[in-house]
C-alpha cells in the first residue's frame, strides 16, 4: 500500500492580538488508499485543527504552520492559489458536522451538486445533472430525481448529511476528510450514515480520516485509531489493539470513563482535572498532571512517540 | 439561621413525588397573512407519568420527540395546554393546591448548554446566591451558602467564587449549574441533557458527582438524554419517547434487557458496538424521525416500523402493561387487529 | 512502574484545581484592557475629551467675544494677528466662535440621543422581554416612524413645530426613538432566549428582579454602543437643521449655522468657510470610531 497522505511533525499555532494557541504540536501519521484512520480526541485536543490543516483551511494571516503534509507526494503547506483550489475540489474533500452550513439555502441540492461538477470537470449541463443524480443514488437517497429539486431546508438532517457526502464525492476525490459528521444526528440516523461512509470507502477505495470525540463511532468506522491529547498524537494503533490493549494512560482512562453497558451501579473511572492550557508549547508530557502513574522522568522532557511493536505507537515513557 | 429548609415528605414513600396526567403542549406556528396560526407542532401529546420518591427516571428519544418540552412542562417554564400535575399530593396551580412558585422551589432544572445557562455578567457566587436572595435570604447568608454549595460540587470556593463563567471550563460550568439547581434545596432535579455537551472524561466526573449528590441531598432525578448508555448507567426506570408520546416505559433492566416496542429495539441496536469484530452490519431502521408538525395517524412510529400493518394507521395504541414494562404498540394489545397481537 | 492497573479512579468530590488565579478577570476589566490596546479608539476618545473640555471651559479660556462684530476686520485669513483662525463674514473671531459653537453643537447632538435612549430603550426592553402582543404593538408603531427617512422626518417635524433649539431637540429625539427601540428590542429578545433567564424564572424570582439582574446587565452595553454611533448622526442632523434655518437662530455660534452664514465667503476664503464643517466632521467621525472600538472591545467570548 502506498501512502496517500503523509503528515510529518505538523505544528499549528494560532496568533491573535489577545493570545497565542499552540493547537497542534508535532503530529505525524500516514493514510493509505482504502484505509480509514479515526482520530479520537476531546474538545481542544487539536483533532479538528489537524484535519483542517490538510486543506489549509485556517485563516492565513493568523496561522503559523510548520512540518510537512504531502498528498500523493505533493507538499500542501507550500501550496497557494490554483494548486490549493485544485487540491480542495478534486483530490481531497471534506464533510462537516453541520450539513446546513455546507449548502446555500437559495439553490436546490441538484443545482449545487451539478454546478460543482461543471466547475471542476467542465462537463455540459445535461451531463452534470446526470452525474448529480448518480451521486444521490450512490449515497442511497431514495427517489433521487425528486430530491435533486429539493432545497436544503426541505430535507431532514440525515438526508442533508447524505447530500453533503454526495457533494463531497462529486469530483472523485482520493481522500475524504470527515469532521464529526454524525455528531449532530440522532442515534438511529447516525448508524445509517456511518454504514454509508464505510461502504463508500470500500466501493471507491477512498482514504478517509474520520475525526470524532465518540469512541463508539471511531471503533465502528476505523481501521486504525489515533488518540490526540493537547495537540499531539499520544497513541496510534489498529482498532483492535486500541480496544483490547490501549497502552497510554489517557487512552485507557478515556475507554474506562466511557459509559457502556454493564457499568450500572459501579463508580465510573473518571480522569481527574482538565486538559492543559495551550498558550505555551508543552515542555513535558502534557498528560502528566492528570496521570496517576506520573513520575519525575515524565516531567523532564516531552516523551517521543515510540513504536512498541506490531504497528502500535505510544507517546509515554512508562508504557512497556 | 437557615431560612430555606428542604420541604418535608408528606405522603410517605408510596405516594409519587410528581404525578402528571394528560399533559399536552402544542406550539402554534404563525404563518400566512396577519399571523394566523395554520400549523401546530405537537410537541407533547396526552402524556402521563409518575416520578417515585428517590428514583431516577431516565427519558430517552431522538430530536423532536418532545423530551425537552416535557422537562419545561414539569417545571412550568411553559404552561401545558391541558393536563394536571400533583406534587406529593398537592395539585399544582389549582385552588386548593400549591402555586407554581412553590412547585419551582421543590423542582429545579439543569440545562444542557452550560455557557448559555450562566449569566456572563455575574460572578459564580452571585449566580448561586441569586435564587436564595429572591426567596428572601439575606445577601450575606446567601453568599455564604453559595460558597458551601461550590465546595459540594467539587469547586474550591476560594478559587472559583469570584470568577466569571467564561473563565471556567465546560465541566466546571456544568458543576456550577448543578450547584445552582441545588441552591433552593429542591426535592426533584430535572437534568435536561446535562452531561451531553461534556467530554467523556469530564462526563464521568460529573456523573459520579450526580450519584453522590443524590445520596447526600436525598434527591429524585428526571434524567433526560439522547445517550442510551448514560441513561442506563444512571436510571432506575426508563421512559422512551417518540414524537411527543411515550412508546415504552419500565424498569431499566426490562427496557434494556428485553425491549418490546420496535422503536426501543431499533434505538438500542443503533448504538455503536464498541467491538471492531462485531460491527453493525445493517442499520436497524431507515430514514429520519418525521416532523412533529404533522405526525402520522394512528401509531406515530408506523412509517419507520418493520411490522407496520394497515391497522396501525387507523388505531392509536395506548400504553398497556405487559408485565415488567408498559408498551404502546398494537402488537402487544390483545384484540387490536394486528396479526401479531393476541386474539381477544 | 507498569501500567497494568486500569483503575484511575479519583473521587468526584476531589476539588478541581483552577488554572492560575491571574486568569480571574471581570468582564469590564477585559474590555478596558482591550480598549487600552486600540490606538484608534484611544485617539478618538482623546480628541473628543479635548473638544468637550474646550467647549465647557470656553468662558475661561481668554478667548475673544464670539458675538463682537467688526466691519473693519471681515474675513481675515487664518493666522492673522489677534485672530488665530481668522474672522468670519461679520468680523467675529473664528476660534472663539468654533469653541463656543461646540457647546451648542455637542448639546444638540448628545441631548436628543440621551432622551431617545431613555424612551426608546425602555420601550424596546419592554417589548423584547414581554414579547407577544405588547411587542407587536410597540414595534408596529415604531415601524410607522421607520417609513420616513430620518432626515426628512427631522426636517418635517422641525418645520411643523417652527425653528428654534428646543424644537430641534424634540424632533431629533423623536427621530432617534425608533432605531434605539429596535436595537433594544432585538438584544433583549436574544438575551431572553438564553437558558440563564429560564433558570432565573425557574428559581421563582419576580419579573422585575430578573430584568434588573439578568437582562439589563446584558443589554445596556450593546444599546449604549449603538447610541454613541447615533451621536454623530445627531450632530450632523442638528447642524443640517441650523443650516436650513430650522434650528438655532443667529447670532448664536453653532457649527451648522456658521457653515450657512459663511457660505458666501466660500469664494473669498474657502479654507475659512470650511472650518465649521471640519469640526462637524472630526467630532462625528470620532464618535463613530469610538463606537466601533467599544463594540469590538465588548465582544468578549468565553
Amino acid at each position: 500500500m502506498s501512502n496517500l497522505l503523509e503528515v510529518r511533525d505538523l505544528h499549528v499555532t494560532f496568533v491573535t492580538p489577545d493570545r497565542t494557541v499552540h493547537a497542534v504540536n508535532g503530529v505525524s501519521f500516514d493514510v493509505a488508499r482504502g484505509e480509514t484512520l479515526g482520530i479520537l480526541g476531546e474538545s481542544g485536543s487539536g483533532k479538528s485543527v489537524t484535519l483542517r490543516s490538510i486543506l489549509k483551511l485556517h485563516p492565513e494571516h493568523r496561522t503559523r504552520w510548520s512540518g510537512s503534509i504531502r498528498i500523493e507526494g505533493d507538499e500542501v503547506l507550500s501550496m497557494g492559489g490554483k494548486a490549493l483550489a485544485d487540491l480542495r475540489g478534486n483530490r481531497v474533500s471534506m464533510i462537516f458536522q453541520e450539513p446546513a452550513t455546507a449548502f446555500d439555502p437559495v439553490f436546490t441540492i441538484g443545482q449545487q451538486i451539478a454546478e460543482t461538477v461543471r466547475r471542476h470537470t467542465g462537463k455540459s449541463d445535461a451531463e452534470a445533472w446526470k452525474r448529480a443524480r448518480e451521486l444521490l443514488e450512490l449515497v442511497r437517497i431514495p427517489s433521487p430525481a425528486q430530491r435533486l429539486k429539493a432545497y436544503p431546508h426541505e430535507m431532514s438532517g440525515g438526508m442533508r448529511q447524505r447530500a453533503m457526502i454526495a457533494l463531497a464525492l462529486s469530483c472523485n476525490p482520493s481522500l475524504l476528510l470527515a469532521d464529526e459528521p454524525t455528531t449532530a444526528l440522532d442515534a438511529t440516523v447516525q448508524i445509517q450514515v456511518l454504514l454509508l461512509i464505510r461502504e463508500l470507502q470500500r466501493e471507491l477505495d477512498l482514504g478517509v480520516i474520520f475525526v470524532t470525540h465518540d469512541i463508539g463511532v471511531a471503533v465502528e468506522v476505523s481501521d486504525r485509531i489515533g488518540v490526540m491529547y493537547a495537540g499531539k498524537l499520544i497513541e496510534l494503533a489498529s482498532v483492535e489493539q486500541m480496544v483490547d490493549s490501549p497502552r497510554h494512560p489517557y487512552s485507557r482512562g478515556l475507554l474506562a470513563s466511557t459509559v457502556h453497558e454493564g457499568m450500572r451501579g459501579k463508580r465510573l473511572e473518571a480522569i481527574p482535572g482538565a486538559p492543559p492550557d495551550l498558550s505555551a508549547p508543552p515542555a513535558a508530557c502534557s498528560f502528566a498532571p492528570r496521570c496517576k502513574f506520573a513520575e519525575a522522568k515524565c516531567l523532564a522532557a516531552p516523551p517521543p512517540l515510540r513504536e512498541t511493536g506490531d504497528n502500535h505507537s505510544v507517546r509515554c515513557v512508562l508504557a512497556a | 439561621m437557615d431560612t430555606i429548609v428542604p420541604a418535608t415528605d408528606r405522603g410517605g414513600p408510596a405516594q409519587p413525588l410528581l404525578l402528571a396526567t394528560g399533559l399536552r403542549k402544542h406550539f402554534p406556528i404563525p404563518g400566512g397573512l396577519l399571523g394566523r396560526t395554520t400549523k401546530v407542532v405537537r410537541a407533547v401529546d396526552d402524556l402521563s407519568l409518575a416520578v417515585a420518591k428517590g428514583e431516577t427516571l431516565g427519558v430517552v428519544g431522538e430530536s423532536g420527540c418532545g423530551k425537552s418540552t416535557v422537562a419545561r412542562l414539569l417545571i412550568r417554564l411553559i404552561k401545558p395546554d391541558r393536563g394536571t400535575m400533583v406534587l406529593d399530593g398537592d395539585p399544582v396551580d389549582e385552588p386548593h393546591g400549591i402555586t407554581v412558585n412553590e412547585l419551582r422551589r421543590q423542582v429545579q432544572m439543569v440545562f444542557q448548554d452550560s455557557y448559555a445557562s450562566l449569566n456572563p455578567r455575574l460572578t459564580i457566587v452571585e449566580t448561586l446566591a441569586f435564587a436564595p436572595k429572591a426567596h428572601g435570604v439575606p445577601a450575606a447568608e446567601a453568599r455564604e451558602r453559595a460558597r458551601d454549595l461550590l465546595a459540594k460540587v467539587g469547586l474550591e470556593p476560594a478559587n472559583f467564587a469570584d470568577r466569571y463563567p467564561h473563565e471556567l471550563s465546560g465541566g466546571q460550568r456544568q458543576r456550577v449549574n448543578i450547584a445552582r439547581a441545588l441552591a433552593l434545596r429542591p426535592r426533584l432535579v430535572i437534568l435536561d441533557e446535562a452531561v451531553s455537551a461534556l467530554d467523556k472524561s469530564v462526563e464521568a466526573q460529573v456523573l459520579n458527582m450526580l450519584v453522590d449528590l443524590k445520596q447526600e441531598f436525598g434527591l429524585t432525578y428526571v434524567f433526560i438524554s439522547h445517550d442510551l448508555n448514560v441513561v442506563q448507567y444512571l436510571s432506575d426506570r426508563v421512559m422512551v419517547m417518540y414524537l411527543g408520546k411515550i412508546v415504552e416505559i419500565g424498569h431499566v433492566d426490562a427496557i434494556y434487557g428485553s425491549p418490546q416496542h420496535p422503536y426501543t429495539r431499533a434505538l438500542l441496536s443503533a448504538r455503536p458496538s464498541m467491538d471492531p469484530r462485531k460491527r453493525t452490519k445493517e442499520a436497524p431502521i431507515q430514514g429520519d424521525p418525521p416532523n412533529p408538525i404533522d405526525p402520522p395517524s394512528g401509531c406515530r412510529f408506523r412509517t419507520r416500523c418493520p411490522y407496520a400493518e394497515d391497522v396501525c394507521a387507523r388505531v392509536e395504541p395506548v400504553l398497556a402493561d405487559t408485565g415488567a414494562q408498559s408498551v404502546a404498540c398494537l402488537m402487544y394489545t390483545a384484540g387490536s387487529g394486528h396479526s401479531k397481537a393476541a386474539r381477544p | 512502574m507498569t501500567l497494568q492497573s486500569p483503575s484511575l479512579d479519583i473521587g468526584s468530590a476531589a476539588p478541581v484545581k483552577a488554572t492560575p488565579a491571574s486568569a480571574a478577570r471581570g468582564y469590564w476589566q477585559t474590555v478596558r484592557r482591550r480598549l487600552s490596546r486600540d490606538p484608534v479608539t484611544l485617539v478618538c476618545v482623546g480628541l473628543l475629551l479635548l473638544i468637550v473640555a474646550a467647549s465647557l471651559a470656553a468662558p475661561w479660556l481668554g478667548l475673544a467675544d464670539p458675538y463682537k462684530t467688526s466691519m473693519l476686520r471681515r474675513l481675515h485669513p487664518i493666522g492673522s494677528p489677534g485672530h488665530l483662525l481668522g474672522t468670519d463674514e461679520l468680523g467675529r473671531d473664528m476660534l472663539s466662535r468654533l469653541v463656543y459653537g461646540g457647546r451648542l453643537s455637542l448639546f444638540m447632538g448628545v441631548t436628543p440621543v440621551v432622551c431617545s435612549l431613555l424612551i426608546g430603550g425602555l420601550l424596546g426592553i419592554t417589548a423584547g422581554f414581554l414579547g407577544g402582543r405588547v411587542n407587536m404593538l410597540i414595534m408596529r408603531v415604531m415601524d410607522v416612524f421607520y417609513a420616513f427617512p430620518s432626515v426628512l422626518l427631522a426636517i418635517s417635524l422641525s418645520g411643523a413645530m417652527g425653528a428654534g433649539a428646543d424644537n430641534t431637540l424634540l424632533s431629533l429625539t423623536l427621530v432617534f426613538i425608533p432605531p434605539i427601540c429596535r436595537v433594544a428590542e432585538s438584544v433583549t429578545t436574544q438575551v431572553r432566549g438564553f437558558d440563564f433567564v429560564d433558570a432565573a424564572r425557574a428559581s421563582g424570582a419576580g419579573m422585575l428582579t430578573i430584568v434588573r439582574v439578568h437582562v439589563l446587565g446584558n443589554v445596556l452595553g450593546p444599546i449604549l454602543v449603538y447610541a454613541t454611533s447615533l451621536i454623530s448622526v445627531a450632530i450632523i442632523l442638528a447642524a443640517g437643521l441650523s443650516f436650513l434655518g430650522l434650528g438655532v437662530k443667529p447670532p448664536e455660534p453653532e457649527w451648522g449655522l456658521m457653515l450657512n452664514t459663511l457660505r458666501q465667503a466660500i469664494y473669498v476664503n474657502p479654507v475659512l468657510a470650511a472650518l465649521p464643517g471640519v469640526m462637524i466632521f472630526v467630532t462625528s467621525i470620532c464618535f463613530n470610531l469610538m463606537s466601533d472600538g467599544l463594540r469590538a472591545a465588548m465582544d468578549v467570548k468565553g
